[in-house]
């Protein structure tokens, strides 16, 4: 009996080294950990249960019989964060340079199977080289195998991808596919056709970093939603990231104790909006004094910075928050911000995480590129978002909300629950100066005229109690108090109910 | 010590903003007088309108459109039915025309007579008038001068150093030092520019520069009847390119023949000019205790209150009553002192980049607790703006104790409990001068010690390595109560547990091991290192701000602020950056690389948000270490910015009149 044990321990042992101890050592030259290390950060200490430590590869061709590693490049398991359940894969680069093949995605597969069926989160540690060549299309079996999962997944759990080394061709889709996508800075890379390749197609040289890295996928392309400093930061930011997260579609938003008081009075918020309409305000300081002990996780800082969409909690109970930022393009719509917040709604909505809006918004971005590049649908996206969205939504308008983007940003019209304005609230279809140049066009060779309905247009229009008077604003609210309002409100919201018309799933414009 | 006589006023108007008049409207209710604050578009919202009687709007935020529309504020008199003006310092507190207009309309002036602001407001008139008197003076010309090539012969004559002066400049702005002719050639014109833009003046006159001096003045009060006294001296010595930074009373330097001579002869002077209200003879004395007239400023001084706490007056109130004509209720020989006092300025400025100007809002705001020896002078409150139009000052901190070591030591604690944020402040460095061994000696404490203790510029206080464990334990109680909120979640496979005992706190890259528990009587017992650290908090830790605490019955008050997976800490004028890891994510982290940060020195970057005066390069040319490659002006200074080594222009990135963000390239090198 005694043997069995030991041999149990050899065989762990072995599996436990993965590719060697000389590669091992290559990995850590390079400032990165080991697919078991990164689980050690990540999870909580001895939480990691790893599964499938056995399983080999397949592959008889071109000698690869010979040279089997166990675990064949990916571990495989669940363990906890802050006690909850997440399940996890970790690719190993140690291992055939972390590539997938039919086995290796099999274990992602049963992992992501077994998370469905009890409703927990799945965080992927991505490091691979890619398609394991030598298994040649079950490799590609192996991905689009993964590829359903995160689909059938999507919506239900959770997923959380983490790019800590290179990830590219087809093995982009995985991650493409979850919900969040964290990449750690100058180790990893995501692309679909690397530099070479990018080379003798369209001429254009350009570095893997350039071409596909943090920094480019966090600020250009939006793919990232954080970029990292290294592998334990990023590991550290995941594990606060998951605390916010529902395990599942019908668990509900987490839950922590909150000694912050719900009725906090916040008297610098009654003079963040300043006096002069087109002198900017950092909407940030906004979020950061209303959210639980200043706590706002934001996702995507660097990349439309006209909008602001992140994590929050509100008497421990995580909420989305989606605000127009007056610091960038003045906080109007464009296409990056659209798609941005667009898709950030759905998820809180998926997972029944409540949403807070805040508005200051002069309307979309005027432009011949983004008219070009499909400004219409992708301003869709975000109006769809919130119109269909059924979790509780509070909206609270801090200046400007104008035209077609007042609409947008979870109006009364969307079934926003709770409308609220600041007293400093202007709703209208658009600026004074545009509006009265278009209504008083005859006048517009007369200055002083001009300026007279401009005027008049102001202290009609430029205030929160037209819209008030309509029932488009349930009430305005004092800024100071901003912070009792919502927390009160999501007391009362927490038992909405609300469904949309039986479908088999809508037709958002993509 | 003064005994309320006759009826004061009903009413004053104080002509300025900030924190000089919520401080002259504090004295003025404690007398019972109403007040009337005056205000431009930009302090629409500020603290001194909020908290005056009545407040009458002068026009849009440049000085000149609003605090110094004299005219519009004697009509804001007449409007409101104000007797009497304050008019603070700065602005138009020394304008003899303005102190005529008042006269003229028959409302009280709160100051000296318009004659003494004349014949000591101009520099260079009241030189001479010293002279004069015979009052020892520095050696200077006292005079027009023409054009760049005069100033030369003029410095050449004097000797160098020389001192260019805007004849009508102070508080810093439009002076500038001289070690060579090439100097004088630089800097001449652009003094001029600095006094006409600022004070619509461009005399310029040239003096010579005292080295090793020391910044000593005496505070003077006088009343209508001939009656002047002296409330001892300041010590203004620590100053930042001549703008003082810390002021104490009395000075660590003056002994007691010096200070009776030193006011004497200030006594003297003002006597001469038939000056009464308050006022300030400053000089400049030698390592040798010799000291020399510099000018006589006809106002009540930024650091007026240290005089106060060492003298128990209240200098605007002794205004007041002498503007209604009361007679001094004191002689000289009920002037005594009390204790020490130390000023520091709390400016908005980066003392980490150069200390650049920063404005912008204050998001957060949070003052040290004022009484047993602290005071706060300040204009503004959380959520206030620090404006470009005016001084970046936000406050001023006052410390008052029986020795001149516990006043630092106050000065010390109270900077760790001033908690702001938005916007860059010199907290840190104010906490590091007063921690500094060398002012902590006060001897030889001159004008240049800023220069001179810190020529590399600032980095943060001086580690401070016997507080090292309190702050590690307090880092450790701050991270772990971070982890218990986070442990206390709903949703847990296994029920509600605690967050670790066991971690390692990673303070500025070194790693402690730590063991936090509970020692059974609402404290914490802290094992870092091995050495055990009793910590006590009253109340729960906050998740920012300013934690306060007693680790082994030694108060000790820490900052924190989250920054990404970590903190950051600021104590004692220093700043670190902090993580809680567990011993295993503690040992990994041994195998990440250091990051390298991006070699910027191949540019030239805009070092705050600020206009491009002119650029004096172009592209190709070749330029020599210390070289003006750019002018930029902010928060109305002009900043040379310079070649650090010799190079060749590259790309010009940045033309004259363009607006640049902090950081923005101006130009490259090749």
């Amino acid at each position: 009996m005694l043997k069995v044990l030991d041999e149990l321990e050899q065989r762990r042992a072995a599996a436990r080294l993965g590719g060697g101890q000389a590669r091992i050592d290559a990995q850590h030259a390079k400032g990165r950990l080991t697919a078991r290390e990164r689980l050690d950060i990540l999870l909580d200490e001895g939480s990691f249960e790893e599964l499938d430590m056995y399983v080999e590869h397949n592959c008889v061709e071109f000698g690869m019989e010979k040279t089997k590693v166990p675990g064949d490049g990916v571990v495989t398991g669940s363990g906890t964060i802050n006690g909850r359940l997440v399940f996890v894969f970790s690719q190993d680069f140690t291992v055939f340079g972390g590539s997938l093949s039919e086995r290796h995605a099999q274990k992602i597969c049963k992992i992501m199977d077994m998370a469905m069926k009890v409703g927990a989160p799945v965080i992927g540690l991505n490091d691979s080289g890619g398609a394991r060549i030598q298994e040649g299309v079950a490799s590609l079996a192996g991905y689009a195998e993964v590829f359903q999962r995160n689909v059938l997944a999507s919506g239900v759990v959770p997923q959380l991808s983490l790019i800590m080394g290179p990830c590219a061709g087809g093995a982009v889709y995985s991650p493409a596919m979850t919900d969040f996508i964290f990449m750690v800075k100058d180790s990893s890379y995501m692309f679909v056709t690397g530099p070479d390749v990018v080379k003798t197609v369209t001429n254009e040289v350009v570095t893997q970093e350039e071409l596909g890295g943090a920094i480019t996928h966090s600020t250009k392309s939006g793919v990232a939603d954080l970029a990292l400093e290294d592998d334990v930061d990023a590991l550290l930011r995941a594990r606060d990231f998951f605390d916010f997260l529902p395990l599942n579609n019908r668990a509900g938003a987490p839950h922590r104790d909150s000694v912050d008081p719900f009725d906090r009075p916040i008297p610098s918020l009654d003079t963040l909006v300043p006096p002069s309409a087109t002198k900017p305000y950092d909407m940030r300081e906004l979020i950061a004094k209303v959210a639980d002990d200043g706590d706002f996780f934001e996702i995507q800082p660097g990349h439309a910075g006209n909008i602001l969409i992140g994590f929050a909690r509100i008497e421990g109970h995580t909420v989305g928050i989606v605000a127009n930022q007056p610091m960038v393009l003045a906080g109007c719509l464009d296409i990056n911000a659209s798609k941005k917040a667009g898709r950030f709604v759905r998820f809180c909505d998926a997972f029944n995480i409540p949403i807070l809006t805040f508005v200051d918004v002069p309307g979309f971005l005027p432009g011949v590129a983004q008219e070009h590049n499909g400004i219409i649908k992708h301003g869709a996206k975000l109006l769809f978002a919130y119109a269909e969205a059924t979790v509780p939504k509070i909206t609270v308008i801090t200046r400007k909300a104008y035209g077609g983007a007042y609409d947008v940003m979870a109006s009364k019209h969307l079934r926003g629950d709770l409308n609220y304005a600041w007293p400093t609230a202007e709703i209208a279809v658009m600026g004074a100066k545009g509006a009265v140049e278009i209504i008083f066009r005859k006048d517009i060779g007369d200055p002083d005229k001009i300026a007279e309905r401009t005027k008049e247009y102001e202290t009609r229009f430029a205030n929160p109690f037209v819209a008030a008077s309509m029932g488009f604003i349930d009430e305005v609210i004092l800024p100071h108090a901003t912070r009792k309002r919502i927390a009160v409100g999501l007391r009362k919201l927490r038992t909405k109910q609300l469904s949309n018309p039986w479908k088999k799933h809508d037709n958002i414009p993509l | 010590m003064g005994v309320a006589l006759a009826k004061l006023f009903d009413k004053i108007l104080i002509a300025n903003r900030g924190e000089i008049a919520c401080r002259v409207i504090r004295t003025a209710r404690k007398l019972g007088i109403q007040t009337v604050a005056v205000y431009s578009d930009a302090d629409a919202a500020a603290v001194h309108v909020e908290m005056a009687d009545e407040a009458i709007h002068l026009g849009p935020p440049p000085a000149a459109q609003s605090y110094l529309l004299g005219e519009k504020i004697i009509e804001a008199c007449k409007a409101t039915g104000a007797q009497a003006v304050h008019p603070g310092y700065g602005f138009l507190s020394e304008r003899e025309w303005f102190a005529k207009a008042l006269d003229e309309a028959n409302i009280a002036f709160i100051g000296p007579p318009a004659s003494a602001i004349a014949a000591m407001g101009d520099k260079i008139e009241s030189k001479k008038l010293a002279k004069a008197a015979g009052v020892s003076v520095v050696p200077g010309f006292v005079g027009e001068i023409a054009d760049t090539a005069h100033a030369v012969e003029i410095a050449n004559g004097i000797g160098y150093p020389v001192m260019m002066k805007a004849s009508a400049g102070g508080g810093g702005k439009g002076m500038r030092l001289a070690f060579s002719e090439a100097d004088v050639r630089e800097g001449f014109e652009s003094v001029k520019r600095e006094g006409l833009s600022s004070f619509g003046d461009d005399r310029v006159f040239i003096e010579k520069f005292i080295t090793e001096p020391r910044h000593i003045e005496i505070q003077l009060l006088g009343d209508k009847h001939g009656n002047v006294v002296y409330l001892n001296e300041r010590d203004c010595s620590i100053q930042r390119r001549h703008q003082k930074v810390v002021e104490e009373a009395p000075s660590p330097f003056v002994t007691p023949e010096m200070r009776k001579a030193m006011g004497e002869q200030a006594v003297e002077l003002a006597k001469k000019v038939g000056y009464y209200s308050a006022g300030t003879v400053e000089f400049i004395a030698g390592a040798d205790r010799g000291f020399y007239f510099l000018e006589m400023n006809t106002r009540l001084q930024v650091e007026h209150p240290v005089t106060e706490a060492i003298t128990g007056l209240d200098l605007v109130e002794q205004m007041i009553r002498v503007a209604a004509g009361e007679k001094l209720a004191f002689a000289q020989s009920d002037v005594g002192i009390n204790g020490h006092s130390i000023e520091t300025r709390f400016y908005a400025e980066d003392p980490y980049r150069g200390f650049l100007p920063s404005i912008g809002r204050l998001s957060d705001y949070r003052e040290p607790a004022s009484g047993n020896g602290v005071r706060v002078d300040t204009g503004v409150i959380e959520g206030s703006e620090i404006s470009m139009f005016y001084d970046p000052m936000i406050a001023k901190l006052i410390t008052h104790a029986p020795t001149r070591t516990e006043a630092a030591d106050l000065q010390i604690a109270a900077l760790d409990r001033y908690y702001v944020r938005g916007i860059s402040h010199n907290a840190d460095f104010l906490s590091a001068l007063m921690q500094h061994p060398r002012f902590r000696a006060g001897e030889t404490v001159t004008t240049a010690f800023i220069a001179e203790e810190y020529p590399e510029g600032f980095h943060g206080a001086a580690p401070d390595e016997a507080g090292l464990p309190a702050l590690l334990a307090i880092a450790a109680v701050v991270g772990r109560a971070a982890a218990n909120r986070a442990a206390h979640v709903d949703g847990r496979l296994g029920g509600d547990a605690d967050a670790a005992a066991e971690w390692v706190v990673e303070l500025d890259g070194e790693q402690h091991r730590v063991m936090v528990a509970g020692n059974g009587n609402g404290g914490t017992r802290v094992t870092v290192d091995g050495v055990v650290q009793f910590v006590e908090t009253a109340g729960r830790i906050p998740p920012f701000g300013v934690v306060e605490a007693q680790v082994n019955g030694a108060a000790i008050a820490v900052q924190v602020d989250r920054k990404g997976s970590g903190f950051r800490l600021t104590h004692k004028g220093r700043q670190h950056a902090m993580r809680l890891l567990t011993p295993r994510a503690a040992e990994l982290q041994g195998f990440m690389l250091p990051k390298v940060a991006p070699d910027l020195s191949r540019f030239l970057l805009c070092p705050m948000p600020g206009l491009v005066v002119s650029i004096s390069v172009a592209e190709g040319d070749k330029v020599e270490a210390g070289q003006a490659l750019a002018v930029v002006e902010a928060m109305k200074m002009e900043n040379i910015l310079r070649a650090e080594k010799s190079a060749t222009i590259g790309k010009l990135h940045a033309k004259q009149g363009d607006s640049l963000a902090v950081d923005a390239i101006i130009l490259e090198f090749e």
